[in-house]
């Protein structure tokens, strides 16, 4: 079997600072994961902030170059597409949905514009393909174009917004979707849908989905395999519900240790873990 | 575009004086096209009149008329602000742009040139200028001086505006829809940085208005074409204000007074107007 | 561990809110609109104990808890009802004060703790400054005898009171928003408000600083309003809930009764859609989105989202009905006011 994604042993490391105060910030080491082409998966990246999990997406994207180790997508090099024609090959297969959807649209612009550019631009859609290509789009996450067409951010929800991200994401027909924290600003009555929408792309359109979250219950709910991310290692990954359900690493029984759950609801005893 | 003007001077108080203030001293300039006398010319009325219903405002020691010579003093201290404005304009736009699109070493490059531009004493500078031309200087030279030298307070301003865009979700988003990035910055973030480049532009024909009302009084430009700063320099040379003829200073210093008031509030107004968050808070909800 | 449930007889009130309304009113180019934050919100917290207060994005929780602690300006305005506070026998309406008895209550008898944290803290002073600006002049104790309250304080709350000493800067988020809640604790304050105490944290941390909050509470005996739409902190941490949409109240009750048995279809909807870590049963989320609250809709708010809808919800909206001690619903199906409730 070949691979879709396959990140070998990549490490990342910034630089900041002066050249007399300069600190060297080691934001992911030594990372390897592999997702398969032809078995679509949801791999749930778990942590913490400064764990390192946002920078690997943005070197999935190709929007960071890795210092260490190769990011391939289908076999090619991430970090070595370079031309604009190669670019846009790439962004075909590999889509991006982001954390706010509030800031995931120009709040100047209407929406549909985005759907409308990555019909003609990624999709190579003209004329009145561009519309059936957008409706079709948006029928899959639950909207339609006569809802959407005109609007602006502001007159959205969060949850319509962040279905509008997605939809303008398949598109272009990806194989793979990075979603970075996708339904942490999304208000709770609404982040159901969105979630068990990543589920259905998974099962109907056979895109697989790094989901990167803070949230295990999410992570517990939908995805297939995660990966447990503590300062920039890995540090326990396999079967979602297994490692959920019986953790090994201290660390990953720290973050279960710490899900507030409701059911503990009326007996407020809350203990420190410290 | 006339939606816009409409709004802002039915429903802004500061834009309509703004407006009307400007518009006055603009009319005011115009009549220079009209004026019976060349403005190099002296003794063409009797001097020292204060003013009256036949000299409005006075006339000179100089024999020339105040109101006819303040309309060509006008009209070449708004030209002059004016291309002072957009010379560095051009300057700061290109190169904050630049500089914040492209980061890295581009970005260092560019910024220590112009935080040396931030650090230059301008005055002496201009002085110094002056002395080197002598007399060839004029005030198109002038203005391409200063223009050269203002930019670069705005340039960080539009280079930092540029940095926060760029790192903006909704950019992600564009790159991702196949947009390239002559038309995300054209289509896509053009409108956050307009307000601003308004702004500076009115800020920046202030600032070089009353730099150059401060090198003509001084004598270090071109005292040959009539500016407001000129005129007051004459007035000195002939200590018109020991002299008593007090309308010679009086009103070139109320009619530049009325331009800065009237640009000012143009640009507070214009801008809190085509600001983004204000516009959004027009289009609908935002708040929560 | 207090034992708030069985001193319900002698439960006194500390703040009592009576149908406040506050809108934001705006006027930009011509276009005036209403956005109506909080519109007709009737509560009351008693003494000892942590009133949760939960809802969504822009439901108006964190405009209802300015509102209560007076801290508004323009366009914020409170356009009807009554904010009452009870420190002690000593009752105010907290919009009767004047600037100086409103600046005297605040640190000594009510305090808050924010999101962000860093806004409380002075970036460019240690932690110890901050503490005497803020508390020292409440105190009323010469600087020594301060700075030792200030330590045991933070000794009896398990923080290193060599934090004191730091720059803001050099402690961690979590440890920032310990120190706050110190902060606002040492003057032993009779009333708490926190707003997102958590949001911005880990979740490690995240335990650990309710924790604390918990703990605060049940040494100097406060109450305390806690704000955050996250359902399972309120679970792990407030003895009443108190659910907001769009506006209004429409559930409250103990927070084990209103989580475990939720009436309004709204509630129910927000404690089933939580995924847990070994339930894999599918959850739904709730179609459309909260109204606007510059145009909301007539009758129940939540009518068009609503499974349940009936005519009469879409014509008036429905009064806040007790269905059990102390459990108040706001919906004509769940809770109609006649008593007939349906199963």
């Amino acid at each position: 079997m070949s691979a879709l994604l396959d990140i070998d042993r990549v490490g990342m490391t910034y630089v900041s600072g002066t050249l007399l105060a300069r600190r060297v910030v080691r934001a992911v080491d030594d990372l390897s994961l592999r997702l398969e082409a032809g078995r679509p998966e949801i791999v749930a990246i778990i942590g913490e902030s400064g764990s390192g999990k946002t920078t690997l997406a943005r070197m999935i994207l190709n929007l960071a170059t890795p210092t260490d180790g190769v990011i391939r997508f289908r076999g090619t090099d991430v970090a070595k597409i370079r031309s604009n024609h190669a670019r846009a090959d790439f962004m075909r297969q590999v889509q991006p949905i982001f954390q706010n959807p509030f800031e995931a649209f120009n709040p100047l612009k209407r929406v549909d514009r985005y759907l409308f550019m990555s019909a003609r631009r990624l999709a190579d859609a003209r004329g009145a393909e561009v519309d059936a290509l957008a409706d079709r789009a948006l029928h899959q996450v639950g909207l339609s174009l006569a809802e959407l067409r005109g609007r602006f951010p502001h007159e959205l929800s969060g949850g319509q917004l962040q279905r509008a991200a997605i939809a303008r994401a398949l598109i272009s027909a990806p194989k793979l979707i990075v979603a970075d924290e996708p339904v942490s600003m999304v208000d709770a009555s609404l982040r159901m849908s969105i979630v068990n929408l990543f589920r259905s792309l998974r099962d109907e359109l056979h895109v697989s989905i790094v989901y990167i979250t803070h949230d295990l219950a999410t992570a517990y709910y939908i995805s297939d395999r995660v990966l447990i991310m503590q300062r920039g290692r890995a540090v326990e990954s396999g079967a979602a519900r297994e490692v959920l359900a019986n953790p090994q690493h201290p660390y990953s029984r720290l973050l279960k240790a710490s899900v507030l759950s409701p059911e503990d609801a009326g007996k407020p005893t809350i203990a420190a873990n410290t | 575009m006339f939606t816009v003007l409409r709004d802002l001077l039915r429903y802004r108080t500061e834009f309509r004086f703004g407006a009307i203030l400007t518009g006055f001293i603009a009319a005011f300039a115009a009549l220079s096209l009209v004026s019976p006398y060349p403005p190099q010319d002296q003794f063409v009325v009797p001097p020292d009149l204060p003013p009256s219903w036949s000299y409005w405002f006075g006339t000179t020691s100089r024999g020339q008329d105040v109101f006819w010579q303040l309309t060509f003093a006008i009209r070449n201290t708004m030209l002059f602000g004016l291309s002072v404005a957009v010379l560095s304009r051009l300057v700061s736009i290109a190169i904050g742009m630049w500089s914040g699109y492209k980061g890295g070493i581009v970005d260092r490059l560019l910024m220590s040139v112009n935080d040396t531009f931030i650090v230059i004493p301008l005055f002496p500078l201009l002085v110094l200028f002056y002395f080197v031309l002598r007399d060839r200087m004029s005030w198109p030279l002038l203005a391409l001086a200063m223009a050269s030298l203002g930019w670069a307070y705005d340039a960080r301003l539009i280079r930092a505006v540029a940095l926060s865009l760029s790192s903006r979700e909704f950019t992600q988003q564009c790159v991702f829809s196949g947009m390239r990035t002559r038309e995300i910055v054209f289509q896509e973030h053009l409108p956050y940085v307009l307000p601003i480049v308004f702004y500076t532009t009115m800020n920046n024909m202030n600032w070089s208005i009353g730099l150059e009302v401060t090198l003509s009084v001084l004598g270090f430009t071109d005292i040959d074409t009539p500016t407001v700063g000129v005129m007051i320099y004459w007035a000195n040379q002939h200590t018109a204000l020991v002299a008593g003829v007090w309308w010679w200073v009086f009103f070139p210093v109320l009619f530049v007074m009325i331009l800065f008031i009237g640009l000012f509030l143009l640009a507070i107004s214009t801008n809190e107007y085509i600001d983004p968050r204000s516009r959004l808070a027009r289009m609908g909800d935002v708040s929560g | 561990m207090s034992a708030p449930l069985a001193k319900v007889a002698d439960a006194e009130r500390v703040l009592d809110v009576a149908n406040l309304r506050a809108y934001y009113q705006t006027w930009h180019f011509g276009v005036s609109r209403d956005v109506r934050a909080v519109d007709g919100v009737t509560l009351h917290v008693d003494r000892n104990e942590i009133y949760g207060l939960a809802g969504e994005s822009s439901c108006g929780k964190s405009t209802l808890i300015r509102t209560i602690v007076r801290a508004i300006r323009p366009p914020l305005a409170v356009v009807e009802g009554s904010v009452r506070f009870d420190f002690g026998g000593r009752a105010c309406d907290i919009y009767a004060l004047d600037r100086a008895r409103l600046a005297g209550i605040r640190w000594r008898h009510l305090s808050y703790i924010l999101q962000g944290s860093m806004n409380v803290l002075n970036p460019v002073r240690r932690v110890r400054e901050s503490f005497v600006d803020f508390a020292f002049r409440h105190i009323g104790k010469p600087m020594p005898q301060f700075l030792a309250l200030v330590e045991d304080h933070l000794a009896r709350l398990r923080l290193d009171p060599a934090v004191l000493g730091s720059f803001p800067h050099e402690l961690s988020g979590g440890m920032r928003q310990r120190v706050t809640i110190a902060l606002a604790s040492v003057c032993r304050p009779d009333f708490i408000v926190a707003d997102e105490p958590t949001t911005a944290l880990d979740v490690v941390v995240q335990k650990d600083v309710l924790a604390l909050l918990r703990e605060v509470q049940r040494q100097i005996r406060s109450s305390m309003i806690l704000v955050t739409h996250d359902i399972g902190v309120h679970a792990n941490a407030t003895d009443r809930l108190g659910v907001m949409y769009a506006g209004r109240l429409i559930e409250e009750g103990r927070t084990g009764e209103v989580i475990r048995e939720p009436r309004h279809p709204y509630t129910a909807q927000l404690v089933t859609s939580l995924p847990r870590i070994g339930d894999i049963e599918p959850k739904q989320g709730l179609d459309g989105a909260p109204p606007s609250l510059a145009a909301p809709p007539p009758g129940c708010r939540f009518h068009p989202r609503c499974p349940l809808a009936m005519e009469m919800c879409r014509r008036e909206h429905p009064p806040m009905v007790e269905v059990a001690a102390g459990h108040r619903v706001a919906c004509w199906v769940k809770a109609p006011p006649g008593g007939m409730a349906a199963p």
